[in-house]
């Protein structure tokens, strides 16, 4: 499938969010992709639990972050060209934490022609860098590993079966959903896409009904396949075996290395008093 | 709207994942359901749906645009557990694979967009429609293809706002920079009732556009589609059914598809006629609506400078930088704002936690044993007798 959607009218309607790519940077190998997805997966949400925990005074331990993460990603051999673009999702919260600045309370300070609010100026830089850690982490995750593995790696982390199950039909499938979509979008188009807009976005909400029957129905064969099968309503479980102690410890190193610094750093007390009124 | 690492503080996201997980365990087991057996494939495939529908952008004001969230469409197409576990996946899949949403922020994210958005959906929805039931019955008719588009609509409309609502209240309890909380809900709300026109507008074409060609598809009609089953029969043969044209098939033997087919349609009439909520709940539901509502409205018509505070701050009034260097930004903190924000956000956690309860409620309703009086032939596998 390909990332950009040819659509012969402009403006687009369709496609212009989500697009699952015909990049599949997990098909590099690196010492990131060859460990077992569960270790990756509790590395990351450890990572960001530590990102999201610094406070503003100890902004050194987030320059670490930043370091680490960036070594993590050289070896994980992200392409960064597809970081960029999926880095594209945070926009929105992007320009809410520009407007920080403006609407924030508490003390002003004059920058050039503006009146900003000190608060709001950290508080919108310290979001804004959490936020950017955040999605660089995820990225590194997406880059590294399979979508089917890491709902395999949910299961191993003993999420309950039934939604890992819900999860692995999910991914099998959100591929050849969205080209529905998108081959809809092109015959929309092909057949004089060209009306006012309403009609435009009346036409793409009966082809999303239509994608909606043309899902269940794809649904119930499967059923019915899996069925004749043998399916009794459980995946059979991935032979693969659990991660060993030294697979846990090279994944979880950067976030067990940034949260002991940011603990020190806590811990000695050199960021004074914590919590005071300031950005948290 | 989906909220990044960061937002929220460590506490808050924590407690808002410990709240998002309880909800998502009691709506897989009132999924079950709603979905019958075997209901992983229906329930993925509706969760790729909604993950697609969600590609569909729409013009906002002036340069900005809103996407479907889905949460409305999910409650009139599959019902609200099943909405709840479609909205949690996709949100899960697109924090982990489309680094769409922080890690942290995922139970903030399930809570604000699978649990309020699709309760208060749910509310609006079937209130509507129970409420243009009761009159259809009174002319003698059930109720038509317009009002079941109409209530989609309805929740889809609703559901929006309270959802950005409900971020707002989050972020009061645990946001990371101090924002006066009336500025902050003027300016999420504002901009989510614009998106909630387009989301009720695209929600009533898709239940419209299914209704016309699969009525039976949409669980909001009462008509909900039988699901796939499976019967073993005492020869050991396994019966296969689908819903597919309304025809039976089989594996094996096969006799006895006719009569099962016939007592499908019987079952799809009867539950035609069945209403989804009792009429009490349906009326503590609008009630709860209008009070949601009626407070937002009076909290946007008590404070217009507020409003286009925020527009100009925003810019979507059009006015950049100008406007900005000489407003007294720094009264923002009203104190009148603030007691009507406290208000609001009162007024909205009665109406969730109501929503919950009704939400509950349902579910158990709907779990009880039918009368005995009642024909259901529907063949189930044996392992549900687990």
């Amino acid at each position: 499938m390909t990332t950009a959607v040819v659509l012969p009218t402009s403006p687009p309607v369709l496609l212009a969010g989500h697009t699952p790519g015909i990049a599949r940077p997990w098909e590099r190998p690196s010492l990131v992709r060859s460990l077992p997805p569960e270790t990756k997966l509790v590395a990351l949400v450890g990572f960001a639990l530590v990102v999201v925990a610094a406070p503003a005074a100890a902004w050194p331990v987030l320059l670490l972050a930043v370091a680490g993460l960036v070594a993590v990603a050289v070896i994980a051999r992200v392409p960064y060209g597809w970081a960029l673009r999926r880095a594209g999702v945070e926009l929105p919260f992007l320009v809410f934490a520009l407007l920080m600045p403006i609407v924030a309370t508490g003390e002003r300070v004059q920058v050039g022609p503006l009146s900003l609010s000190a608060a709001g100026l950290v508080g919108g830089a310290l979001v804004l860098a959490r936020a950017t850690l955040g999605v660089g982490a995820a990225l590194v995750l997406a880059a590294s590993t399979p979508p089917h593995e890491i709902i395999e790696g949910l299961g191993r982390l003993r999420l309950p079966r039934a939604l890992v199950d819900v999860l692995t039909h999910m991914i099998r499938f959100l591929d050849i959903v969205a080209d529905d979509l998108r081959r809809q979008g092109i015959a929309q188009a092909a057949r004089g896409d060209h009306r006012s807009r309403m009609v435009r976005l009346a036409a793409t909400a009966a082809s999303a009904g239509h994608l909606f029957v043309r899902c269940v129905e794809r649904g119930e064969r499967l059923q019915l396949a899996m069925l004749s099968r043998g399916y009794r309503g459980a995946l059979p479980p991935s032979g693969r075996p659990a991660a060993t102690a030294g697979e846990w410890g090279r994944a979880l190193a950067l976030p067990v290395v940034v949260g002991a610094v940011l603990l020190a750093v806590l811990v000695a007390g050199s960021v004074g008093p914590l919590g005071a009124g300031g950005p948290r | 709207m989906h909220v990044p690492d960061g937002f929220l503080g460590v506490p808050t996201s924590v407690a808002t994942g410990a709240l998002a997980a309880v909800a998502l365990g009691l709506a897989l087991r009132g999924s079950r359901r709603e979905l019958g057996e075997l209901g992983a494939v229906r329930a993925g495939l509706t969760a790729c749906f909604i993950f697609a529908a969600q590609m569909v952008n729409f013009p906002v004001a002036a340069g900005t645009s809103g996407h479907l969230l889905g949460g409305a469409l999910a409650v009139a197409l599959v019902g609200p557990w099943t909405a709840v576990l479609v909205m949690s996946c996709v949100l899960v899949v697109q924090a982990l694979v489309f680094a769409d949403g922080g890690v942290t922020a995922l139970g903030t994210n399930i809570l604000l967009m699978g649990v309020v958005g699709v309760g208060v959906a749910t509310l609006v929805s079937y209130g509507v429609t129970a409420i243009l039931g009761r009159r259809g019955r009174a002319a003698g008719r059930p109720v038509g293809r317009g009002g079941v588009i109409a209530a989609s609509a309805a929740g889809a409309f609703v559901s929006v706002p309270t959802a950005a609502a409900a971020f707002c209240l989050l972020y009061a309890i645990g946001g990371a920079v101090p924002i006066p909380l009336g500025a902050l809900t003027l300016a999420m709300v504002g901009t989510h009732l614009l998106i909630g026109v387009g989301e009720a507008v695209i929600t009533a074409a898709v239940v419209g556009a299914v209704l016309a060609v699969r009525p039976d598809l949409v669980r909001l009609a009462g008509r909900e589609g039988t699901p796939v089953t499976a019967m073993t029969l005492a020869d050991g043969t396994v019966v296969l059914r689908s819903a597919v044209g309304g025809a039976a098939s089989g594996v094996g033997a096969s006799s006895g598809d006719g009569a099962s087919g016939d007592g499908a349609d019987a079952d799809v009439r009867r539950r035609a006629e069945r209403p989804r909520l009792g009429r009490g709940a349906a009326v503590i539901a609008l009630a709860a609506t209008v009070v949601v509502a009626g407070g937002l409205s009076l909290f946007a018509s008590t404070s217009p400078d507020g409003l286009e505070h925020v527009a100009g701050a925003l810019g979507f009034a059009g006015s950049a930088v100008s406007p900005l260097v000489h407003t007294p930004l720094a009264d923002y903190g009203i104190a009148g704002l603030g007691a009507v924000g406290t208000t609001l956000a009162g007024l909205f956690g009665v109406a969730l936690t109501l929503g919950l309860g009704l939400l509950v409620v349902s579910g158990v309703r709907r779990g009880r044993p039918r009368g005995a009086g009642a024909v259901d032939d529907q063949p189930r596998p044996a392992e549900e007798r687990r």
